[in-house]
């Protein structure tokens, strides 16, 4: 236990323009261990780990790496003194192969300014040989799936020979055998005695892998355990700041008449082969499978974001085409996108435009009025304030102002904006596609409050989520997906884990 | 293991069938040269004298003196940029090229009498020089500042037009047309070392070649070209993985300045009488290439071989129409059309369905 430590870093302080980011925080990561960082999305551990990274310059504390004090001004600096990191986002040059990308910065030259291709080819087959990753290095980046795209960003990290190395949620787009994978590499590294920092939300994989734990909470530290010591509740509690007696809110929604039929739904160009299923009125109906098994297909093809080959959806016994998302609004579907910050919040525009974004029919006013329809000459300002003041209030989304950009408030707050944004719409049946990725604990309580409220209004709820105990915790019954094709359907009252794991593999 | 995964995918690839729609796939990404071959049939029929070496050679001595700026161009349609200021860099370098290399036996039309005739090679050197200077402000604003290239080079283009209707007006010259060059500088850059079937081929045809070589060179061997490519490609990415992403983009318009500069040292003895119009809309005819080769807005694709065929075939467009008797007025169009047409063509691989 007492070994020096590889890495010390000691009350760091960042400060942004109106934000103490960090507020003296110290980690110490010893040689040969999984040092675990954990806290909630704000709580500060990337901007920690950027600090350490010189991606951003500290305002105060020191860091200690290997014995000597260092501060590094740049990336290349970490990277050239045994620091590498994997990237929460994936950094890639997607138009460049593999290799071109494991290699950048420091590409084998000869001749002084020339690439060697040749020896470049080598070293990326020997790492990738090592590390027992089956990719072609000439492959083209964009055209492999995330899950490789991510090993190939691990490599990377690994073939920098770092004596530390920063993991930033690095399974958030793994399978299930992949993290398998993932977690064998970390442990060579751990026998070769690198540091290892791990940032992740997962806390049965932080509990796996890990030696030490540290939990930061709004960029203070809270506390440094040793991970056998701890439970996934002493973490919640440690994270959030006070006890979370219930993870989930009491399911009281009743299900009712069925309102939408879907049979033999079937992508055109995405992988969903087939899929049938019915939609009770004030059921919150779940979704499960593996990444690719064609969860988010059903959703996009159900609400005409993809072009569907067959199919037949009625909603109320009469049969609709949702051909184009304009068309399906009209319907009443509402559709919560996967990826929030890359298809559903207007980030540099403000709260108020990203609220009333799918309803400005409905705010038009002014002009020649026609057989009694409104006419259509302005927007009203005083309407969609009002419409915002009610979304503000009714998703309790915390926001200084109307006016203030969406970018700059917090994932769970964006995440509720724009499920304000559709109940405006007065839809019927809601399309949530990973309502609670990258929310903090405490907003994800919130979200599911609100998700089951709404079936307790009558609504028909469809929600797909890769995280198991919220689909269990909050849905009346699970479709599980596997290869494109509904696997099955289960009870979420009498189902387990391990039965929906069982149907999800069905297929691949 | 690995020869395995190739072995496979050699095989797949044989084993696919000719179906229609693969035919059409083929057909539609190769359509600017499928196109370019009909045109190249059509007009030779039409005109015999299209395929004589003379118009041949003219066809090509036309692409070699456009090649150089559209390849400097490309590397800044690579980072997601552009640069409108090239025409005017053209025009600066050209005036002074032939400002420095007028002939000195005619005293009272030289532009600074009192400079004597300088060697080419420093005159070469200094308008890549100024090119490259030029390059660097670019560089510097866009890579400082984060200001997008196209704001950044407008404003590049309209300070370098003052300062290029200021310099034609110094010296002797008074605003006139730059002429009366020294016959050892028209000589070094019209005069030809060799002929194709009693045609003379010009020198700069083969300038135009070696730096085709050379920027192939910058662009696929060299570090600086690879991180000019990650760079278009994602410059977060670029400078989390340690490249100095000040460097490479400053480098890239540099290099592309050179360029130009060493166009307008071509152009200054090419056209032989230059006023502060050389090189206006150079950028344009440049980037048109550009897209019609491949390189893509998108950022980080592009090749030096798509883009001596996007010049080759303006420069095809432009004298074939002609030999077949359409009206100049109508040229424009059908450029038009192409540009259109090619970069829809270029899109439509990007383009995922859904």
């Amino acid at each position: 236990m007492e070994q020096p430590a590889l890495l010390e870093m000691q009350n760091i302080t960042k400060e942004f323009p109106g934000v103490k980011a960090l507020d003296g925080v110290s980690l110490t990561v010893r040689p040969g261990t999984v040092h675990a960082l954990m806290g909630e999305n704000g709580a500060g551990k990337s901007t920690l780990m950027k600090c350490l990274f010189g991606i951003y310059a500290k305002d105060a504390g020191t860091i200690v790496l290997d014995g000597k004090e260092v501060d590094f001004k740049n990336s290349k600096e970490a990277l050239e003194n045994g620091v590498a990191m994997v990237h929460q986002e994936l950094n890639q040059a997607l138009t460049r192969s593999v290799m071109d990308n494991l290699w950048l910065g420091r590409y084998p030259k000869v001749g002084g300014i020339m690439v060697s291709e040749g020896t470049m080819r080598k070293r990326t087959r020997e790492i990738f040989d090592e590390l027992d990753v089956h990719v072609d290095p000439k492959a083209i980046m964009s055209t492999l799936p995330v899950s490789q795209r991510q090993m190939v960003e691990i490599a990377k990290a690994v073939s920098y020979n770092a004596k530390i190395i920063v993991f930033d949620e690095p399974t958030s787009s793994l399978t299930e055998a992949e993290v398998e994978h993932l977690f064998r590499i970390i442990n060579m590294l751990r026998q070769r005695g690198c540091g290892i920092i791990y940032i992740s939300h997962k806390m049965d994989e932080i509990l796996r892998i890990s030696d030490d734990v540290t939990i930061m909470r709004d960029g203070k530290w809270v506390a440094t355990r040793q991970a056998a010591t701890l439970t996934m509740d002493e973490i919640i509690k440690l994270m959030v700041g006070r006890e979370l007696t219930n993870r989930f809110p009491p399911k009281d929604n009743v299900p009712g008449d069925v309102i939408l039929e879907v049979e033999h739904l079937a992508g055109k160009y995405t992988r969903l082969k087939d899929a049938s299923f019915q939609l009770r009125k004030g059921e919150v109906l779940g979704i499960a499978g593996l990444d690719g098994s064609g969860r988010t297909e059903v959703l996009e093809n159900l609400f005409g974001a993809m072009t569907k080959e067959s199919g037949t959806i009625r909603l109320h016994g009469k049969e609709i085409k949702n051909k184009s998302p304009r068309e399906a609004i009209k319907n009443g579907f509402a559709l919560l996108t996967e990826e929030r910050r890359a298809t559903g919040i207007f980030g540099i525009r403000d709260i108020k435009e990203n609220t009333v974004i799918s309803n400005l029919n409905s705010y038009l006013r002014g002009g020649l009025r026609v057989n009694g329809k409104q006419g259509s000459l302005y927007l009203s300002e005083k309407a969609m304030k009002k419409d915002t003041d009610w979304a503000i209030q009714a998703m309790h989304i915390k926001t200084p102002s109307q006016s203030t950009q969406i970018r700059s408030l917090s994932g769970g707050n964006q995440q509720k904006v724009i499920i304000g944004r559709w109940l405006l719409t007065a839809p019927e049946v809601l399309l949530l596609d990973e309502p609670t990725r990258g929310i903090d604990v405490g907003a994800k309580y919130e979200i599911y409050q609100l998700i089951l409220d709404l079936a307790k209004e009558g609504k028909g709820v469809i929600m797909v989520s890769s995280e198991m105990p919220e689909l269990l915790g909050i849905c009346d019954r699970i479709l599980v997906m596997s290869g494109g094709q509904l696997a099955g359907e289960v009870d979420a009252r009498n189902t387990s884990q391990e039965e929906i794991l069982t149907l999800a593999a069905k297929y691949v | 293991m690995n020869n395995e995964t190739k072995v496979q995918a050699k095989e797949a690839r044989v084993r696919q069938p000719w179906t229609a729609k693969r035919v059409g796939n083929l057909l539609l990404n190769n359509a600017l040269i499928i196109i370019m071959i009909i045109a190249v049939i059509y007009i030779a029929i039409k005109n015999p004298n299209f395929t004589q070496p003379a118009s041949v050679i003219n066809i090509l001595s036309q692409t070699a003196a456009y090649l150089p700026a559209a390849l400097g161009i490309g590397g800044c349609i690579v980072l997601t940029g552009t640069d409108l200021s090239a025409g005017r860099v053209v025009g600066i370098t050209a005036c002074i090229s032939a400002s420095l290399l007028q002939n000195a036996a005619n005293l009272a039309n030289k532009m600074w009498p009192e400079i004597g005739t300088l060697p080419i090679i420093v005159v070469i050197v200094l308008a890549m020089l100024i090119g490259a200077a030029v390059g660097c402000f670019n560089g510097f604003f866009v890579a400082k500042f984060k200001l997008h290239p196209f704001i950044v080079t407008l404003g590049t283009q309209l300070i370098l037009y003052t300062v290029l209707l200021l310099y034609v007006q110094m010296g002797n010259n008074k605003g006139m047309a730059i002429s009366n060059l020294d016959p050892s500088y028209t000589g070094f850059v019209k005069g030809s070392l060799f002929k194709i079937s009693g045609t003379p081929v010009p020198n700069y045809v083969l300038f135009a070649i070696v730096l085709t070589a050379v920027m192939w060179f910058i662009w696929n061997k060299t570090t600086f070209g690879k991180n000019m490519f990650a760079l278009g490609s994602n410059e977060e990415a670029a400078r989390v993985s340690g490249v100095n992403v000040f460097a490479v983009t400053v480098g890239v318009f540099a290099l592309a300045g050179a360029m130009y500069g060493f166009t307008g040292f071509i152009e200054g003895a090419r056209i032989g009488s230059n006023t502060a119009n050389t090189g206006l809309n150079y950028e344009l005819d440049a980037i048109a290439a550009c897209v019609i080769g491949g390189v893509s807005f998108v950022g980080g694709i592009g090749k030096i071989r798509g883009i001596v065929i996007g010049v080759l075939m303006l420069r095809l467009i432009f004298v074939g129409l002609t030999m077949v008797g359409v009206p100049q007025d109508l040229q424009y169009l059908i450029k038009g059309a192409i540009i259109l047409f090619a970069c829809a063509l270029d899109m439509r691989k990007y383009l995922v369905k859904k």
